[in-house]
């Protein structure tokens, strides 16, 4: 099984250890992991904008980094929500709809396809478990909160193979941390205010850390916590499934 | 009556100034939410019934035509008198010259989103004619001379205390008294003399049965029926998408209504009207208003399923932290924000982006809108209809070109880091949005593409 390692831009540049934690969970886990060199965006900064026009040249690009995968994995619900729903391209239409069928976010990645049953990782923490709206709602990596429907969590189900980890609920289970892309900029104050809410949600119950599926919404809510010197960290899932390998390579 | 000129984010942002009142906004929608989850579960088959909600709206809307001319056979054979009105200013015209027609100088109005979006009150006023707004939540706002900020919730931006001071002005209720009984029992008193005195009533329509011409409207006050059943003249205005084909279909909207809306199983009131009493005009007001626009746009046509009962709104993050008049159009919120773009895509260009996309408000919509998609087609459209400014474009073209390039792309990473790093102040600084309330992450010396260059076994 050969595995397209795709990592999104922003983390390619400002959390680099959550695409090498990325990376050894997935090798440890036996899979022969690649990551094409010439990768940047999704394109999702500008179709969410209402420029979907010109992410054309994003997806040819894609298009042409993974076309030859068996799976392409990525450790963001997000873009990979982005790729299935809008990734053509008149010209490699084969291979788009290939890499539409067979991309994953992590956490689907490992429960629905390796089926990890058992993780020898080991945090020994409280955590809050953030589930970001594109991989909840858009991916249904878990149930969600509006519908009757019975429950399960393809990152809780993780979650709770780690030794140690205390998962703390929360009052509101699946609200949105308020990011939405751009939108953290151009509405600025709901934006914040919504980050500030969830935040305080996970502190309220006791979080020592944030984890969760998607990167952007971490960064966002890391930006409220640092501004607000609390004391809690965010860790992407991917950092927390893979913390034995990392204190074993420390040693 | 309430175009404002300031966008969403504007208007968001003046709200957010008062930090405890955004709070209480949200946790009081919040608590709406939580009553609907509560009575949605307690229906097992729920999701069933969404479903068949949404199919049957499908059907309605797919044979709108033959509907409408069954609706308007049945109520005439009713004895009502029906009439079309091809916009807001036709509907306007034609309740006008109704009430001049019988000389009415004051009438009594129960919930209709639908006047609302015509501004059908202006322009009473303009023309000599007094209206009195019943339904409770709306007569505070009339008095507040405010628009609604929710279509099922007119005043849910009001504190108690603020109503008993609106009261006391108006009403003359003691100073200073806020209990949420007493005013009620105060409104009561003074709506009383209203509706004895009304020649005229006007009601909204929920649903309306093409099978019988009868219409259903739903109030938990009694309003819309004390108004109708004391007037000569009774109107009732609806758009033209609240047509249900049979009387039964009413099985299915009647459970999710109020359920969605308030978490109540039923309105209190779920009224039939079907024939004037004897002595009495009963007039039909079928509107378009842009509904036929809409309906011709494959990807929007479903935003003509909605039937008003504000879920979207209640779950809606965005809403609950930016108040219903930011969005500056009669109907706020998500279901606002794809069905206002279709009336005027200049003045509402703003609405489609005022959303995360977290997709919350699809899920909770009991004729299953796809209102979050609808959301992100919408913006594509407003885009490509020009309604964006050149700096936007400007961004957008650079943004695709670095990210379409590898090599400029990595440079550009690579750089933007080592700026960060030797200059922190020249991202963290005022201009930037972003460190207004949060730290920019930490800028790291080596990107996950540098890290596997050095690293990768081969």
């Amino acid at each position: 099984m050969k595995v397209g390692l795709f990592i999104p831009c922003y983390i390619d540049q400002f959390y680099p250890q959550v695409g090498i934690a990325t990376l050894q969970l997935l090798q440890k886990l036996g899979c022969e992991v690649e990551f094409p060199q010439g990768q940047t965006c999704c394109g999702q900064p500008m179709a969410n904008s209402g420029y979907e026009h010109l992410t054309h040249q994003c997806n040819s690009l894609f298009i042409k980094n993974f076309a030859d995968y068996d799976y392409i994995v990525g450790p963001s619900g997000s873009c990979v929500l982005h790729i299935k729903d809008h990734l053509h391209d008149p010209a490699a239409e084969t291979a788009a709809t290939h890499i539409r069928e067979r991309i994953y976010e992590l956490t689907e990645f490992l429960t629905d396809v390796l089926k990890v049953e058992k993780l020898t990782a080991r945090f020994p923490c409280k955590v809050g478990l953030h589930q970001s709206c594109h991989g909840q709602r858009g991916l249904a990596l878990a149930q969600m909160s509006e519908l009757v429907a019975a429950p399960f969590s393809k990152p809780e189900q993780l979650l709770r193979m780690v030794e140690g980890v205390e998962l703390v609920p929360l009052d509101r289970q699946d609200e949105c941390c308020g990011f939405g892309g751009t939108f953290c900029v151009t509405e600025e104050a709901v934006s914040v205010k919504m980050g500030k809410d969830r935040v305080a949600d996970h502190v309220k119950h006791g979080a020592e850390v944030i984890t969760g599926t998607d990167v952007s919404c971490l960064m966002h809510m890391e930006g409220i916590l640092r501004r607000q010197h609390a004391g809690v960290k965010v860790m992407h899932i991917a950092e927390i499934l893979n913390q034995n390998i990392h204190e074993q390579a420390n040693s | 009556m309430n175009r404002q000129t300031a966008d969403h984010a504007t208007l968001a942002d003046k709200f957010n100034e008062d930090e405890p009142r955004v709070d209480w906004h949200d946790q009081t929608l919040w608590w709406v939410r939580a009553k609907r989850d509560k009575m949605a579960w307690s229906i097992p088959e729920w999701e069933q019934l969404r479903e068949t909600a949404s199919a049957i709206k499908l059907n309605a809307l797919g044979n709108l035509h033959d509907y409408l001319v069954q609706f308007e056979q049945q109520a005439i054979q009713n004895g009502a008198i029906v009439h079309w009105a091809a916009d807001a200013e036709e509907h306007n015209q034609i309740v006008t010259g109704i009430l001049k027609k019988h000389g009415v100088r004051h009438l009594v109005k129960s919930k209709s989103m639908l006047t609302e979006e015509c501004h059908l009150n202006p322009h009473l006023m303009a023309n000599g004619i007094e209206v009195i707004d019943t339904d409770l939540g709306e007569r505070i706002v009339q008095l507040a001379k405010e628009p609604p900020s929710h279509i099922v919730l007119p005043c849910i931006h009001k504190k108690k205390e603020e109503i008993g001071e609106l009261f006391h002005e108006h009403l003359g209720t003691p100073a200073g008294n806020a209990d949420p009984q007493f005013l009620t029992a105060a409104a009561r008193q003074h709506l009383r003399k209203e509706f004895l005195q009304a020649k005229a009533a006007i009601t909204g329509v929920n649903f309306a049965v093409a099978e019988t011409g009868e219409m259903v409207v739903c109030t938990n006050e009694g309003n819309a029926d004390m108004g109708a059943h004391l007037a000569d003249v009774h109107i009732a205005c609806m758009g033209i998408e609240k047509i249900i084909p049979q009387r039964k279909h009413l099985g299915v909207f009647l459970r999710l209504l109020a359920r969605s809306a308030t978490g109540q199983p039923i309105t209190t009131y779920s009224s039939h009207f079907r024939q004037p009493r004897p002595g009495q005009e009963l007039h039909i007001v079928l509107v378009d208003n842009g509904r036929s626009r809409q309906l011709g746009r494959e990807d929007f046509r479903n935003s003509l399923k909605c039937i008003r009962c504000g879920a979207c709104m209640n779950t809606c993050p965005v809403y609950r932290r930016s108040g219903g008049h930011s969005y500056h159009t009669a109907v706020a919120g998500p279901i606002g924000a794809i069905l206002a773009p279709n009336l005027d895509m200049k003045d509402y260009a703003d609405l489609p982006f005022a959303s995360t996309l977290c997709g919350s408000c699809s899920n909770v919509c009991p004729v299953k809108i796809d209102i979050h998609q609808q959301l992100y087609k919408w913006r594509q459209v407003l885009v490509k209809e020009g309604y964006t400014t050149a700096a936007k474009t400007a961004s957008m073209k650079a943004m695709s070109g670095v990210l379409s390039t590898p090599a400029v792309y990595r440079t550009a990473g690579k750089m933007g880091r080592w700026v960060m790093r030797a200059f922190p102040g020249m991202v963290n600084n005022r201009l930037n949005p972003w460190y207004k309330q949060r730290e920019m992450p930490a800028p790291p010396k080596q990107s996950f593409s540098q890290w596997y260059e050095k690293n990768k076994k081969s």
